[in-house]
């Protein structure tokens, strides 16, 4: 792989950009791996790649039903943040947010992460009660989050209207500093091509429908569109369609999908620095780099496999822009789109092993796994590799639904992603 | 927006009339002081989540304000068919039956 440098780009900014390389081979899949992962979207690319580049797994397939990244990966609003409420949340969110600090030179590809910060506001007792809880909670855990003053709020984000005369007036807010945003497809991008640098085969419209097992009950490999391919473990990290997929394996899950929609405004310049989320109006936007308000909300109340929504949702996320900014009220709206995530009973991700031998799952991420990315990907390549969880995810087992451990981290969740 | 017939008002309604209540024909344990915790796992977060046919609850929350039951293709939308709370789980070859008529109606 020839390095990406300001180098490259002037030598190939000389010759018209004619020796740029393939970012990733498109190999035909190989009878069997020592490890397959269903689902290229981020977190699945990252599996494969922490595999071969700290447990020294190198024969592996990420299979991918369309394209890589094509998933939620390519379709979120890409809020980075970890400010969630438990200890066993600050553990796994917190190893992902300080993961983003090198990703870019890790991976030699530019995910332009960028800590804007992300400030949640207050407009009512209950809000400031339950945000200064979480400031306490994480600053207790080493987890960076400060309390403002609606003037502070103010100075911050110049757009926030903190008028005492406004319908739901601004009482303060909980910024994370570090929190902020990044770019989703460049993401998975950076991780197809570090990962088909380092020996991973990347398939993609190659949909698996079926999981073949062993005389003895443990995974054998898995049945595709392009045919039987042995694995003796496999690493399910399909998102939306994870339900699905274990579904072939025999284990039912605790798991509903839904739509979640998002949209983006036309481009304007530069107007708004961070992210601000709102959880009582309950929307969100920022701006991406292109100057296009990057707007979201909650999920539709019914699941679906349909990544399209209703369109009152649309309706009510916009009218909470239009009341929390109203001087955004004439932008005009250039696309909506949705994705089908996978919402688990306690809003905390699924990473763990399973009942089957040789079957591992990464799922329930539900509308609020992009932030997580590389340290999700990182402990659950070591979950498979050693056939044992790593510290800062063995809480988060598909056990707990038995036993009744959740880390329940709804209200931390709500409209924030 | 779905676009949803509740079979109490008889009448085909928009969405935001209604609020989805759950998978269905989920029986609530009537000894749950005794079942394992498997069963209980089963009752309280297990769900089909099924990439096809599914039966689901609604409430007219905005209109007769009652439970009732829909059998919906989770790919596409199309909802098949709705029917009373406590009347029978549709059988495939009803739901077959449904499914026919709607393309008929369509065509
Ligand atoms: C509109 C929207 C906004 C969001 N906003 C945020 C946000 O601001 N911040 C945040 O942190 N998170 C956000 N999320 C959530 C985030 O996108 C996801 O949690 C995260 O991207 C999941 O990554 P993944 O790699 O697990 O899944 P995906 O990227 O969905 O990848 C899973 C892949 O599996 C493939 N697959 C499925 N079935 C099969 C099969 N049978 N065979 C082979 N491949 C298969 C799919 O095609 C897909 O590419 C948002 C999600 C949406 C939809
Ligand atoms: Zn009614």
């Amino acid at each position: 792989m020839r390095k990406y440098s300001i180098f490259a780009l002037a030598r190939e900014a000389m010759r018209q950009h004619k020796g740029w390389e393939e970012q990733w081979g498109s190999p035909e899949p190989k009878s069997s791996y020592d490890v397959i992962i269903i689902g290229a979207g981020g977190h699945g690319l990252g599996t494969a790649y922490y595999l071969a580049k700290e447990h020294g797994i190198r024969n592996i397939a990420v299979l991918e039903k369309s394209w890589l990244g094509g998933g939620n990966t390519g379709r979120n609003t890409t809020v980075i943040r970890s400010n969630y409420l438990y200890d066993e949340s600050a553990g796994l969110y917190n190893h992902a947010l300080n993961m983003w600090d090198n990703l870019s030179q890790d991976i030699n590809y530019n995910v332009m992460y960028s800590a804007r910060g992300v400030m949640m506001v207050a407009h009512n007792v209950h809000d400031v009660q339950v945000l200064k809880r979480h400031v306490h909670a994480n600053r207790l855990n080493g987890v960076q989050n400060e309390w403002l003053s609606p003037q502070e709020a103010k100075e911050f984000c110049p757009p926030l209207n903190i008028s005492k005369s406004c319908r739901y007036p601004i009482m303060g807010a909980a910024l994370q500093r570090k929190g902020g945003t990044a770019r989703h497809d460049a993401v998975a991008w950076g991780y197809a091509r570090a990962a088909s640098d380092l020996g991973v085969d990347i398939i993609q419209n190659c949909e698996v429908t079926g999981i073949r097992r062993a005389a003895d009950g443990s995974v054998a490999g898995v049945e595709t569109g392009k045919g039987f391919i042995g694995a003796k473990k496999v690493g399910v990290v399909a998102a939306g369609n994870t339900s699905h997929i274990m579904q072939m394996a025999d284990v039912r899950m605790p798991l509903e999908s839904f739509p979640l929609q998002a949209l983006v405004s036309e481009p304007l310049k530069p107007i708004f620095p961070c992210v601000v989320m709102s959880n009582s109006v309950h929307t969100y936007i920022s701006q991406s780099d292109k100057g296009e308000l990057v707007i979201g909300a909650g999920t539709d109340q019914y699941t679906s496999y349909a990544p399209n929504g209703s369109l009152h949702i649309t309706n009510h996320n916009l009218e909470a822009i239009c009341e929390l900014f109203p001087i955004f009220s004439r932008v005009k709206m250039m696309r909506t789109w949705a994705g089908t995530v996978d919402v688990t009973p306690d809003r905390s991700p699924i990473l763990a092993k399973t009942p089957v031998k040789g079957l591992y799952v990464n799922c329930g991420w539900g509308t609020g796994g992009f932030k997580a990315t590389p340290g999700s990907a990182h402990v659950f390549a070591h979950t498979i590799a050693n056939d044992a969880p790593h510290k800062i995810n063995e809480f988060f087992t598909l056990e707990r639904f038995k036993t009744g451990r959740l880390v329940d981290e709804s209200a931390a969740a709500a409209v924030a992603h | 927006m779905l676009y949803i017939r509740c079979p109490y008002c008889e009448e085909y309604r928009p969405e935001i009339e209604f609020r989805h209540a759950g998978e269905a024909h989920i029986v609530r344990p009537t000894n749950m002081a005794e079942i394992s915790a498997d069963e209980m796992e089963e009752f309280l977060f297990i769900r089909e989540n099924k990439r096809g046919i599914i039966f689901e609850r609604w409430r007219h929350i905005h209109g007769c304000g009652r439970f009732f039951n829909c059998v919906r293709d989770a790919v596409t939308d199309q909802i098949i068919m709705t029917y009373k709370s406590g009347e029978p789980k549709p059988s495939d070859a009803e739901i077959e039956k449904a499914i026919l008529a709607l393309k008929e109606e369509q065509a």
